[in-house]
């Protein structure tokens, strides 16, 4: 386990040391300390190492990650892990807003509740919440999973695309061209996957499905109010 | 005498109304037909003060010129100096304006980094991604970080020799954008990760931020992704330029991009065109000004767009305090588009070589503005990139014709002082005097 003290090095170094890891390195263990909810922590990361953050993070941790798995020891601030690619993003607090902005694949999974806009304009990205997420969440999400074991709040999947959201509890209202849809065998199958992948005991059938009405796909006069 | 007129009493003769034109009422008839507003291509049509509003005044007994095609007239620029490990150098300070793949051809996207590579200078990608033919084939290759996000991974970025922030456009500030359907091919649809077919909106805000102290993360976040090497702008629209400058500066951008209405937009409304924004000539002193009043002033650039045409614009632009300016429709049309060797089939689209601008249709005749493998076929990415290059040097030839003539032996130098203007509103605008005066609206110490 490699230790690294952000108050020591600063936020430079501790990115440049971090980003130097090549696909074959035998340091794949990596520990932050004092990250004193720092902006930009471990974003850009492209190797198949495990950061764990010792605290919460500010803005942007994990942004844009490749390959690396990254524990954060505390809460999130907004951003993080935004247009994430691969690899798993693991925060043990809560999630501040824009959680997993446009990210196009990997894993993120959020302990506690996340704020609004969760996975807005999702790419690919799953995201696995234990508690509950803010008003419009997955707004124009294109594709990948939003998983929420608490509740939704307002607008949920506002003039979405094709990505899916599974919620347990009760979703305060539902945003443009999203529906409620029916919950067939593969979705059980997808979601029970997804919550296995982020070590969530939850039952799949108490979920609900939602995605797009696809009725805004195309611009429609006669749909002009709903624009 | 006829046949309402049978006295013989005389009429006036029949009058079109200033407010009701013929434009106008096709515009409402369309409203009427269709239930939607007009979507279109291009930059504001209408008349707006302009460069065409402001003239050089050119050597005399106090200013000597200096002597044309023999005395050493510069052009260089370079660009994000302040920050980056590695600023970009460019021969001329004319830059190709980001335009998307998906909104222009492929072939169309690589002519462009063709041309902006023979002449020296930088050409931008757009909503939608960097593609290999662009990245390919240009030296210097500037990478737009949109709101919408299609397209966007940190490889691409790192890639980039430049990362442009896009807060708005001069076409539509506050504004996002529409590919409609019939541009989304397979390719198309695979790089935005979303079914093909569908009409593609593209968000009028980032994301994952909004206002200026995030604006500094945000650039933090993609200077530590890219390791400080490449030098990140901020493109806004022309709408607070002093403020929006000011803004950019202060979140630690290395150029300010700023783009007046008439600059040109993929599609949008009609309305949106026309209505929002400020003419080119009344933003860029704002800005200058905001950066003069930082110290920042040719610390970090400031990259004027929105209209420029020639050489005389491009010195209009430096003289007025500009760094360097970006050419959109200028470069398409140099590429080829709204040629009237067309002629017959914008005809069949119900339009005119030089007034089309239903680029977001995909039907350009011309091969550009389309998705369509059949149009495509048409344009020649090679000669493309030739006649880009050419039109580029020639706008550098006849920028330093006019700063030899004002004695500038560098285009930086040329200055407001060369400066009149030919109407009161563009002597405001530019705080240069109406031509025959040594006055301007507003100009201080000064009564009216």
């Amino acid at each position: 386990m490699q230790t690294i003290d952000l108050q020591d090095i600063g936020l430079r170094e501790m990115n440049k040391t971090l980003h130097a890891q090549a696909d074959t390195t035998n340091q794949t263990a990596w520990e932050i300390v004092n990250p004193k909810g720092a902006h930009a922590i471990a974003c850009g990361l492209d190797a198949p190492i495990e950061v764990t953050v010792k605290g919460s993070t500010g803005y942007y941790c994990a942004g844009m990650n490749q390959q690396a798995t990254v524990n954060i020891h505390g809460s999130a601030g907004p951003g993080t892990g935004e247009n994430i690619m691969s690899g798993k993003i693991i925060i043990e607090g809560d999630a501040s807003q824009y959680l997993g902005a446009t990210g196009h694949g990997g894993l993120i999974v959020v302990k506690g509740n996340a704020s609004s806009r969760c996975g807005i304009s999702m790419k690919g990205v799953n995201i696995v919440v234990q508690g509950s997420v803010g008003h419009m969440s997955a707004f124009m999400g294109q594709s990948g999973n939003l998983v929420v074991c608490g509740d939704a709040g307002d607008a949920l999947g506002d003039s979405c695309y094709e990505a899916r959201f599974f919620v347990r509890g009760t979703v305060k209202s539902l945003g443009a061209d999203c529906e409620k849809k029916e919950m067939r065998a593969e979705h059980i199958e997808i979601l029970k996957g997804l919550l296995d992948e982020a070590g969530i005991d939850a039952d799949p059938s108490e979920f609900t499905r939602y995605g797009s009405a696809r009725n805004l796909y195309n611009f429609d006069v006669d749909n002009a109010g709903a624009y | 005498m006829n046949k309402h007129d049978p006295k013989g009493i005389p009429h006036t003769t029949p009058r079109q109304s200033a407010t009701f034109t013929q434009d106008i009422n096709s515009d409402i008839r369309r409203a009427a037909a269709t239930g939607i507003y007009d979507i279109r291509g291009g930059g504001a049509k209408r008349k707006v003060p302009s460069f065409d509003d402001l003239l050089f005044m050119g050597a005399s007994i106090s200013r000597y010129p200096l002597e044309g095609y023999r005395e050493k007239c510069e052009t260089s620029v370079t660009i994000g100096g302040l920050h980056a490990e590695n600023p970009i150098e460019l021969d001329i300070p004319i830059t190709i304006a980001g335009m998307s793949f998906g909104a222009l051809s492929g072939p169309a996207k690589e002519a462009l980094g063709r041309g902006a590579s023979a002449a020296g200078t930088s050409t931008t990608t757009g909503d939608g991604g960097m593609t290999p033919e662009e990245r390919g084939h240009s030296d210097k290759l500037v990478y737009q970080y949109l709101p919408s996000r299609y397209g966007m991974n940190p490889d691409d970025l790192r890639k980039a020799d430049a990362i442009e922030i896009v807060v708005g456009q001069g076409a539509k500030p506050g504004g996002g954008g529409m590919l409609l359907g019939q541009k989304i091919s397979d390719r198309v649809a695979e790089m935005r990760n979303l079914p093909k077919g569908i009409d593609q909106r593209s968000a009028c805000r980032h994301p994952d931020w909004t206002g200026p102290d995030d604006l500094e993360i945000k650039i933090l976040e993609l200077r530590e992704i890219t390791g400080w090497k490449v030098p990140i702008y901020v493109k806004v629209a022309g709408a607070r330029p002093y403020y929006d400058t000011t803004l950019a500066i202060k979140a630690g951008a290395d150029a300010v991009v700023l783009d007046g209405m008439q600059g040109g937009t993929a599609a949008t409304q009609d309305v949106f065109i026309e209505h929002v924004g400020q003419p080119t000539l009344a933003i860029v002193r704002p800005a200058v000004q905001a950066l003069q009043d930082l110290g920042m002033h040719r610390k970090v650039q400031l990259i004027l767009s929105g209209g420029i045409r020639s050489g005389a614009d491009v010195a209009k632009a430096m003289a007025l305090g500009a760094d360097a300016v970006a050419i959109g429709t200028a470069a398409l049309i140099a590429l080829g588009d709204n040629d009237p060797k067309w002629e017959a089939e914008y005809n069949e689209l119900g339009t005119t070589a030089g007034a089309y601008d239903d680029w977001h249709e995909g039907q350009d005749p011309a091969g550009i503005t389309t998705q369509d493998p059949e149009l495509m076929k048409r344009f020649d990415p090679i000669e493309g990139g030739r006649r880009l290059r050419n039109y580029l040097k020639v706008m550098t030839l006849e920028a330093q014709t006019i700063a030899r003539a004002c004695g500038k032996n560098h285009l930086h130098n040329l200055e407001p002082e060369d400066l009149v203007a030919l109407t009161m509103e563009a002597a405001a605008m530019a705080k240069v005097p109406l031509a025959g005066t040594d006055w301007y609206p507003g100009k201080p110490n000064t009564s009216y």
